[in-house]
């Protein structure tokens, strides 16, 4: 995969998906080192563009190639183009001429990281496009469920909120159907696309019936200052009918586990009680991602070392 | 070159619904034969054998630019894009800086024109002052000063009692009222059809029924006032039925549709192409499909660009903020030749589509090649094939989707009052 953009799983194989993973699993064990950093990717630059804050995924990219001892600078802009006076294209070529081996792009709009991706020369990854892809937090969830149910193939996950805006949403659906989990949406009627079972998905306005039997309750995390009144009428009311606590997991299956991407609005999408603890894996979805990052980091931008897995086909 | 013979061309005059192998003599500015065999006593001569020879396109829908942003377009590039596009008229929409909601603001236009461009420009007024939705210009002063019809475009008209006011009062002026159908509320941020491909590609979506409740709305008051309403580029197959139904009933409604919406998907906007951001979007293929067979069955009586200039560098950001719109003038008639190879369309209705239809919907002289009428004619070369590049072509700006295509199909020369405004190559040859 050296050289190739992560911009989205829709693009990912099964075999590339895999791929990911497996390196993923093999960087965990860095971070349990005493000194957490190896030398693969001394000498890169990897730079974070960030139009949008995002104190976590930042962080996490920052942390993954800073144990891969990649120079990491963080390049953050606040504005859309128009309001700078300064489109894609320039900024793409201007960071393009600072010559860097990886950048990581968050932007607030959908396709900002595709059209970037055609002037860069380094890779892209996406770490997040409007209400597109993000793609390694998909990633970082799937490495998640593998180490809890060891499989993902045969799973049932359901994800549940408002899956019209939400970027980790798609990136979910495509990566667990594609690794044969059966995905299943729920939430409000004016947070559910019109056209979302043509992703392979099937959608439900019950939380009951979505959950029922469910491996994954994955919740999204509400944009209770833009949403609300809009796609719903008051927090009150979305907590009560699709907040996730322990009384309504009961339908689930006794061992489903239960995630979220963060930050968690508590008492809204999950309930306090639930954020914590298990079937909570709240934190392991965050510790995995450094070690996910690392590996999307390592195979894009790294140079096979001796021993390690071939790349796929592409 | 007081005489010209246009020899041998396959003419088609859908005004005379003339089809057929003729010669074509210009005099002094006007047709003055239609035949077999006409003298070429001392005329220039042109070969049009293999050519159409028909009466010069009408654009009901353009974007010129001028006064105001020039640095997209201004009348003489947007009218020698015309031209090469085989338009010698082309009406341009009032959202204009200023906007072309006053006589001096029109006279300004038709002047520049006069000096500037080789097409004529039918200046298109505002029927609210500033397109803001409230108060009616002074149409009967706009339409003295030379504007055909009115419109606020792409700011339409929410409040439905404005609108009727706009409508009734549009009877004293005698011109119809072009409205660009989407209610706002219901479009929202929406930049790309709402359905499977907005769901796939995490852009707000703008719904049909976005469209369809303001065509509704306008039929109803077209109704009620027996106005003249012409519906701007539908899109989608559920106003097509609207419209229909209300011809049916007897409603004063025209219609027309764009190349870009009957050719092209939201498909095309996968990869994130800013130059397939229109307003409204581009819809799904069923919908594309109910376009071609209302516009076949006459449902929709005109097909007209919406010719959209835009900055490259206007368009080089987020597909969210990039400015609606995509250039039309130029690749119009090589775009809409594929509903002709797909027999959905015979040449000959096509040309009424662009040519008679529109002229006649705006009131103006054209869209004939009878004896008499003024020689604005377009020679038409079906089967060649060429290569769109932006940069080559008249427009100020660039922003096209078919940049780089190759397309069947150009204007092969146009002429405007008998004289030669535009030749592809010079083969044509007149001096």
């Amino acid at each position: 995969m050296i050289g190739r953009d992560i911009l989205g799983i829709e693009d990912l194989s099964r075999d590339d998906i895999e791929l990911i993973l497996e390196t993923a699993e093999r960087m965990q064990e860095i971070g349990n080192r005493e000194v957490k950093k190896v030398p693969t990717l001394r000498g890169r630059t990897l730079i974070n563009l960030f139009f949008e804050p995002s104190t976590r995924t930042q962080t996490s990219f920052e942390i993954a190639g800073k144990r891969l001892a990649a120079d990491v600078v963080n390049f953050s802009v606040s504005g859309s183009s128009v309001t700078k006076r300064e489109t894609l294209l320039d900024t793409a070529k201007t960071l393009d001429a600072m010559d860097p081996d990886a950048v990581v792009v968050r932007h607030k709009v959908a396709g900002v990281p595709h059209r970037l991706a055609e002037v860069l020369e380094a890779p892209v990854i996406n770490a997040g496009d409007g209400a597109h892809e993000h793609p390694s937090q998909a990633l970082l969830d799937m490495l998640t469920v593998k180490e809890q149910k060891g499989r993902i193939e045969g799973l049932t996950v359901t994800i549940v909120g408002d899956i019209a805006h939400s970027r980790v949403a798609r990136s979910n659906i495509y990566g667990f159907t594609r690794l044969g989990a059966e995905v299943r949406v729920a939430g409000p009627p004016t947070m559910l696309p019109s056209a979302i079972e043509s992703l392979g998905v099937k959608a439900y306005t019950n939380l009951r019936e979505a959950i029922e039997g469910a491996d994954v309750v994955m919740a999204l995390r509400i944009q209770m200052e833009r949403l609300e009144g809009a796609c719903f009428p008051s927090v009150r009311e979305y907590a009560a009918t699709f907040g996730l606590d322990r009384e309504k997991l009961r339908f689930a299956k006794e061992d489903a586990i239960v995630m979220h991407p963060g930050p968690v609005n508590r008492g809204v999408e999950l309930a306090h009680e639930l954020a914590d603890h298990r079937p909570s894996v709240i934190l392991d979805q965050v510790r995995n991602g450094v070690a996910l990052r690392m590996a999307l980091l390592y195979l894009v931008a790294g140079r096979p070392p001796k021993g390690a897995p071939r790349e796929g086909a592409r | 070159m007081a005489r010209v013979l246009i020899r041998g061309g396959r003419v088609l005059d859908p005004s005379l619904d003339l089809d057929d192998t003729l010669d074509l003599l210009i005099e002094d500015g006007r047709i003055a034969g239609l035949g077999r065999g006409l003298s070429d006593d001392g005329a220039e001569v042109v070969d049009a054998a293999g050519a159409w020879v028909a009466p010069g396109f009408v654009d009901a829908h353009a974007h010129l630019r001028e006064p105001g942003q020039e640095y997209k377009e201004d009348l003489a590039s947007g009218g020698n894009a015309a031209v090469a596009g085989g338009f010698t008229q082309v009406a341009c929409m009032a959202n204009t800086d200023p906007v072309n909601d006053d006589p001096s603001v029109t006279m300004y236009i038709l002047d520049r024109a006069e000096k500037d461009s080789p097409a004529r420009i039918r200046p298109i007024a505002a029927a609210t002052r500033g397109l803001k939705g409230q108060v009616m210009t002074e149409m009967m002063a706009l339409r003295e000063a030379g504007a055909v019809a009115f419109s606020d475009d792409g700011a339409t008209i929410m409040d439905a009692g404005v609108m009727r006011r706009v409508l009734q009062y549009s009877k004293l002026a005698g011109a119809p009222v072009i409205v660009h159908a989407e209610d706002c509320h219901l479009r929202g941020a929406g930049v790309v059809n709402e359905g499977p491909v907005s769901t796939r590609l995490g852009l707000p979506g703008n719904p049909c029924v976005a469209e369809e409740v303001l065509v509704a709305r306008d039929l109803r008051l077209a109704a009620i006032t027996g106005a003249h309403l012409h519906v701007a580029h539908v899109s989608t197959a559920g106003a097509v039925a609207l419209i229909r139904r209300a011809r049916e009933e007897g409603v004063r409604v025209t219609a027309e549709a764009t190349p870009h919406h009957l050719t092209l998907t939201d498909e095309a906007t996968t990869g994130y192409d800013t130059s397939t951001r229109v307003a409204p979007p581009l819809r799904s293929a069923r919908d594309v499909d109910a376009l071609r067979q209302g516009l076949a069955e006459g449902v929709i009586d005109v097909i007209a660009t919406d010719h959209a200039p835009h900055a490259s560098y206007e368009k080089e950001v987020e597909f969210t903020e990039a400015p609606p719109g995509m250039l039309g003038l130029e690749t119009a008639l090589a775009v809409v030749l594929e509903l002709v190879r797909e027999v959905r369309l015979t040449p000959l209705e096509l040309i009424r589509r662009l040519s008679t239809n529109p002229a006649r919907l705006l009131g103006l002289e054209g869209g004939s090649l009878a004896v008499g009428a003024s020689a604005d004619v377009v020679l038409v070369d079906p089967e060649r094939v060429w290569t769109y590049d932006p940069s080559l072509g008249f427009s100020k700006s660039r922003n096209s989707p078919w940049a780089g295509a190759t397309l069947t199909g150009r204007v092969a020369a146009t002429f405007v009052a008998g004289r030669l405004v535009y030749q592809y190559e010079r083969g044509v040859s007149l001096r």
